[in-house]
């Protein structure tokens, strides 16, 4: 039912040292890899079938083959670790564990493109997790895995730890360019794509934290293997985020296309004495399910079959004392802090979204509003660089297709019907705010 | 739960005070990271978090001195500093301290619990205390919705926190007392924390569990019914210590207080 992989040796002690990291089979892959014609670790990737973990699903290996090899310029390979989509909470958790599994992937698939720098742009809010980045890329590169004649291979390479800023839109891969190139984080206009013109104009690859760690596993272990789990086109093991009303949320490293209701069960099922009202199934920029969704298969093309988008895999689970209107706000509210202001639809709408919905969750709208609302979120999707608007819109749409008599409720009361010390954690443990 | 979002402060933004503590050295180090990129404009972001470090906030004469060593204009840069939300024009506190309120955490108890702080410390978001040491601030998702309700402090991580817990945490700061993330290393000063992010390390990765208790909740399941990934051509990745037996964050001195939990929730 579950195949940890990635999330293997996150019980071994100390795992995020190299040492540790090396007891479990560490940089074997690499050495591997090293073996192979960097085209033939492409192809290895490619026949794995792994899609791209950050959201899109883009298959990894032909991404990487998009780079033009004849092509003078240098080439980079930078990983996106801004985890900032909310509910996602799963590269953070492998990059504090296990932070070389990530660091083999980059020399990897470095090697792959023939980068010859690598980046990890990871948020800058996450301390810890930096601490220990920094310091498996030292250990790597003391150990001869980073550098000049990597293992006497002759192949060179430097990898660079980059902190960002606070920016949710950085995780956006051409806003992520302009951040890491020491700009506004913005998007860029596309074509060209990152592969032809990406940081300083050169070719690029940008890659999520997990499909990079994905990388190593499949070169130790064959593409026929990865390929063995999951579904016909969702293919290998991926970590599924639990979070909210569950009774052990948690990373949860399953076969693509488990469903919801196994991955309930195995963390102990809906919070006690409660249900399941809504979730998201990656991220709050994926349109919202319920539990008529329990079923659907947890991969891309199951997801998007019911109308929302496998995203992150981040499972946001609300249980019924959950007001969603007040759920929606709060996330749109967050796209509107976000919107980095570059396309009027994104920057405006956003504005006019919140005050619609401040309006409907304290019970002074009308059912007109809801109109308008729709009208706004049609007018806004896919009229920007990039999907940060299309995000914002999801949640409302789908929140008003599920819950319509709920928004019409906050009308005819006069006010949010719900109590919102209920759907806390401690509601049951006898605090008070 | 409107007032979240209450940005509104009505204390200016100072410019110079002409106290910069900028030095030789904070210059020569900035020269370090520009060196680091195959161009040198990519470090803006780590030395405006090295301003922050030495100013205790993004200062007029930090934005110059970036400026001069990347051969921007002082707006170039400050049109940089300004869009990125952990670069703060008014002097922080000696601990930063985040309460998340997106969705997640807000539903789980985070507004109840900054509306508790707010009113405890007596002051707004994004400001700080009078004694100059917790400036508060809600903040955006963190990375760690399986840990709700979320706070930070200086970047590291406080996990399923209670309006109890979190009034602990800022009075234990506020009086001098140790603290410890249960998912990271003993709390620094905020100025410290930022010397980190621009990319000099402090030596203390290897302080902290490697997770918390719900990183590894499911890899525990699959250890308890014997679960495995098939096996490639490497062998089984089969684990170390199949049997079950100490666990790195059960280890003496390596206690976390997500694991540690006495919120029932998580054991039931």
């Amino acid at each position: 039912m579950l195949t940890p992989v990635l999330s293997d040796n996150w019980d071994q002690i100390n795992a995020w040292q190299l040492s540790s990291y090396q007891r479990t089979g560490g940089y074997d892959a690499l050495r591997t890899a090293l073996r192979m014609q960097p085209a033939d670790v492409v192809t290895a990737v490619k026949d794995s079938g792994l899609r791209g973990r950050g959201g899109a699903g883009f298959p990894t290996g032909m991404k990487w083959s998009f780079i033009p090899q004849d092509n003078p310029k240098p080439k980079y390979l930078v990983v996106n670790a801004d985890e900032s989509e909310p509910g996602t909470c799963k590269d953070i958790p492998l990059m504090m564990a296990s932070p070389h599994t990530l660091v083999e992937g980059v020399i990897i698939s470095s090697y792959a493109i023939r980068a010859s720098v690598a980046f990890i742009y990871v948020r800058g809010e996450v301390l810890h997790v930096i601490r220990r980045l920094q310091q498996a890329v030292q250990e790597a590169k003391d150990a001869g895995f980073i550098g000049t004649n990597i293992l006497g291979t002759g192949y060179d390479l430097d990898v660079v730890v980059h902190a960002g800023a606070g920016a949710y839109i950085c995780g956006e891969e051409t806003a992520l360019l302009d951040s890491l190139e020491g700009r506004r984080g913005q998007p860029r206009l596309r074509p060209p794509f990152p592969a032809v013109a990406g940081l300083y104009g050169c070719p690029t690859v940008i890659n999520n934290v997990e499909s990079i760690a994905s990388v190593p596993a499949i070169i130790k272990n064959g593409a026929d293997w990865f390929s063995s789990m999951g579904t016909e086109k969702s293919k290998g093991m991926t970590l599924y985020s639990l979070s909210g009303h569950v009774t052990r949320p948690g990373q949860y490293e399953a076969p693509m296309g488990i469903t919801l209701r196994q991955l309930i069960d195995l963390a102990g099922g809906v919070r006690d004495g409660h249900e399941l009202k809504f979730w998201t199934p990656g991220g709050s920029s994926t349109p919202l399910l319920t539990a008529e969704h329990l079923d659907v298969p947890l991969d891309y093309e199951g997801v998007g079959s019911v109308g929302s988008m496998l995203g992150t895999k981040a499972l946001q689970i609300f249980d019924e004392t959950t007001c969603v209107v007040r759920a929606v706000l709060r996330w749109t509210e967050f796209y509107k802090h976000e919107s980095c202001g570059k396309c009027t639809p994104c920057r405006e709408g956003t504005w006019w979204l919140v005050q619609i919905l401040e309006r409907l969750e304290h019970g002074k709208g009308t059912e007109e509003d809801l109109v308008t609302l729709l009208d706004l979120c049609e007018n806004i999707t896919g009229r920007s660089f990039c999907a940060l608007a299309d995000g914002a819109t999801a949640p409302i749409s789908s929140s008003i297709q599920h819950f319509k008599d709920e928004y019409l409720a906050h009308f005819a009361e006069g006010g949010c019907p719900f109590d919102p010390m209920a759907s806390t954690v401690f509601a049951t443990a006898g605090a008070n705010a | 739960m409107s007032t979240v979002n209450d940005h509104a402060t009505s204390h200016p933004v100072p410019y110079s005070t002409g106290d910069s503590k900028i030095t030789e050295t904070t210059i020569a180090e900035m020269r370090e990271l520009a060196a680091r990129y195959p161009v040198g404009r990519s470090a803006l972001l780590p030395m405006l978090h090295l301003v922050q470090s030495v100013e205790g906030r993004v200062t007029p004469e930090g934005i110059e001195a970036c400026a001069d060593v990347l051969g921007l204009t002082g707006a170039e840069v400050s049109a940089v500093a300004t869009f990125y939300t952990m670069y703060k024009r008014r002097p922080v506190g000696e601990y930063h301290v985040g309460v998340c309120t997106n969705t997640l955490c807000a539903v789980m108890g985070g507004d109840l619990i900054f509306e508790r702080l707010k009113r405890h410390l007596d002051v707004g978001n994004d400001e700080t205390t009078e004694d100059g040491k917790i400036t508060l601030e809600h903040i955006e998702c963190n990375a760690a919705c399986d840990y709700a309700p979320v706070m930070t402090v200086n970047w590291e991580f406080f996990d399923d926190m209670t309006p109890e817990s979190a009034t602990q945490l800022v009075d234990d700061l506020r009086e001098g007392t140790e603290v410890k993330s249960p998912r990271g290393a003993t709390i620094c000063s905020w100025r410290e924390a930022e010397r980190v992010l621009a990319g000099f390390p402090d030596g203390r990765a290897d302080e902290g569990p490697t997770g918390g208790k719900a990183s590894l909740a499911g890899l525990r399941l699959a250890r308890e019914r014997n679960w495995t990934a098939p096996n490639g051509n490497g062998g089984a990745p089969a684990p170390l210590d199949p049997v079950p037996g100490p666990r790195p964050e059960d280890q003496p001195g390596r206690e976390s207080q997500a694991v540690h939990t006495d919120d029932s929730r998580k054991e039931d």
